[in-house]
């Protein structure tokens, strides 16, 4: 049963963003992991950059696939998880913690309200 | 940002996603994609044993087939460490009997099926009048006049269609028979280091058809040899497409569930896993062995592919011979390489772009394998260059998403098992 932590937001794209104040961090969900399983490569956006809700911003490769990453809210790129970089099992084993991709100061919080809350999401998941 | 590409191992005009969709797939897409049926697919006899260990199940070329049950890469290293066990049910068998069976085979096939004593096989190819390749595969004389082909299962109807064509027309073929077996039969391989420690208690005693041998692990590679299985017939042949020691073993497909169980319940203490489609396509990519449809297809000789070895053009007149023979005596435009990452990158996949690399760098060719190395840890292909790229140790640049990352031409086998 997938881990669907209560205090963030997510995409149907299966991207989670926690947020405090104005900034969010952006990851993968445990669905996402574990339907991926070995990830082997992860590219993050420039910090600076400027990313508008659903655009896509990352990919993450597994053994097999590659699959692109869009951002769940749109603003600013202001820091990125060079950990998750150097070791992209880190999203395997720790995708809300550790396994973070980028942070971003968000430039609309009323976006927020359009994304799914944790028992909506784990919905799209179960029952998918 | 470049649009991420996806792939799998299958034929070049299949795409499989895992997620996220791309905003462009319709709903129905989406659904078929996650809900085979819906595509109608074919199942091999072993489709309750995968649903029972869990298998992640997906589309491939037509099947419903496992791609993993735990991971790719603990699957591969599994394989490459104790032992794996992999459902390739879905492969085509041709039977091919009767008198004329074997100058049959040998004006159809690339290598010369004459050296095949009963209970012996070999590595061999059909190729068109230009020397394309139809289809590789492994060819096994079960007797004097009886031979048994096994092919991709991508591959079937084509073969099938080609071999009857030229059968029509294949003088005093009246007493000639080939049949398509494909549905009646069944297949398993059972790959890695640890398979020769159980593989007798599997199939205890000796042979009672093809080589004979005392115990299964006395096979010699390409040597196989029938041991009953709950009373069905099942051929043993010491081979495999993973560069490690093991057997594929054949049998009727109503026997194929019993054997599979067998070889799990009797593989299990020694570390045997099941593996699925994915760690095949990693472990034989590692090795370097063509899979159709990538390193070959209707456009590609075995020449251009590193296959010469395989090709005996001495053996008398067969399809496409000539324009191997040329190929060999004048060199070919394509060649195959086999390639590695050499910075931290992406990994390299189909269709990405091989550009050489130095002061003038051009597009020069295209990659038709591509991964991450479980066993490695960094990314390796096989693509297509022109020849003066393709000495071990030439620098060239893949392509990925818009940006060239820096790589090696590597010779093959990329990966090699330490002494």
């Amino acid at each position: 049963m997938a881990n669907v932590p209560a205090d963030l937001k997510y995409a149907k794209s299966h991207e989670w963003v926690r947020v405090a104040g104005d900034e969010g961090t952006v990851g993968i969900t445990d669905h996402a992991q574990h339907e991926l399983t070995d990830v082997v490569f992860i590219e993050l956006p420039e910090p600076g950059r400027k990313l508008k809700a659903g655009e896509s911003c990352s990919v993450v490769e597994s053994v097999k696939t590659a699959s692109d990453i869009y951002s769940p809210v749109s603003g600013e790129v202001t820091a990125i998880n060079k950990p998750v970089v150097d070791n992209p099992s880190l999203v395997n084993t720790d995708p809300y913690g550790n396994g973070w991709f980028f942070k971003i100061k968000l430039s609309n919080a009323s976006e927020l309200t359009a994304l799914l809350g944790p028992e909506q999401y784990r919905a799209q998941i179960t029952g998918a | 940002m470049k649009k991420a590409t996806v792939g799998f191992p299958t034929d070049t005009s299949q795409k499989y996603y895992w997620f996220p969709f791309p905003k462009s797939m319709s709903m129905r897409e989406r659904v078929c994609l996650n809900r085979p049926r819906l595509l109608n697919m074919k199942r091999t006899p072993l489709f309750a044993a995968h649903q029972k260990l869990g298998g992640k199940l997906i589309e491939f070329g037509g099947w419903e087939m496992p791609v993993q049950y735990t991971s790719i890469m603990d699957e591969h290293l599994t394989v490459r460490k104790a032992a794996g066990l992999f459902d390739i049910s879905h492969m085509g068998e041709i039977s091919i009997s009767g008198t004329g069976a074997e100058a049959f085979l040998n004006q159809t096939h690339t290598n010369d099926i004459r050296k095949l004593a009963p209970g012996q096989g070999q590595y061999t190819l059909m190729c068109n009048e230009r020397g394309w390749v139809i289809d590789d595969l492994y060819a096994y004389r079960l007797g004097l006049e009886d031979f048994l082909l096994i092919i991709n299962a991508s591959r079937i109807e084509p073969d099938v269609a080609w071999l009857e064509q030229h059968r029509a027309s294949f003088p005093n073929q009246a007493g000639l028979i080939v049949q398509n077996v494909s549905d009646a039969t069944g297949a398993v391989a059972v790959q890695g280091p640890r398979v020769a420690e159980f593989i007798d208690k599997c199939f205890p005693g000796p042979s009672i058809d093809g080589t004979a041998v005392a115990q299964a692990r006395d096979l010699k590679k390409n040597q196989a040899g029938v041991w009953l299985c709950e009373g069905a017939k099942v051929w043993l042949a010491r081979t495999g497409y993973t560069g490690e020691d093991g057997f594929e073993i054949v049998a009727p497909a109503g026997a194929i569930e019993t054997v599979w169980n067998k070889v799990l319940e009797t593989g299990q203490p020694h570390g045997l896993k099941p593996a699925g489609l994915g760690a095949r396509d990693t472990l034989r990519t590692e090795v370097c062995y063509p899979l159709y449809g990538h390193e070959l297809d209707e456009n590609t000789t075995p020449i251009e592919a590193g296959l010469v070895f395989f090709v005996a053009l001495d053996k008398g007149d067969f399809f496409g011979r000539s324009v191997l023979a040329e190929q060999k005596a004048k060199g070919t435009v394509k060649k195959l390489v086999a390639f590695r990452m050499t910075d931290k990158s992406a990994p390299p996949r189909p269709h990405y772009a091989i550009w050489s690399a130095g002061p003038n760098p051009a597009k020069i060719g295209e990659v038709v394998s591509g991964t991450q190395s479980p066993s490695l840890g960094f990314g390796i292909g096989l693509g297509y260059v022109p020849p003066e790229f393709a000495k071990p140790q030439t620098a060239i640049e893949i392509e990925i998403r818009g940006r060239r990352a820096a790589g090696l031409v590597v010779p093959k086998p990329i990966y090699r098992k330490a002494d």
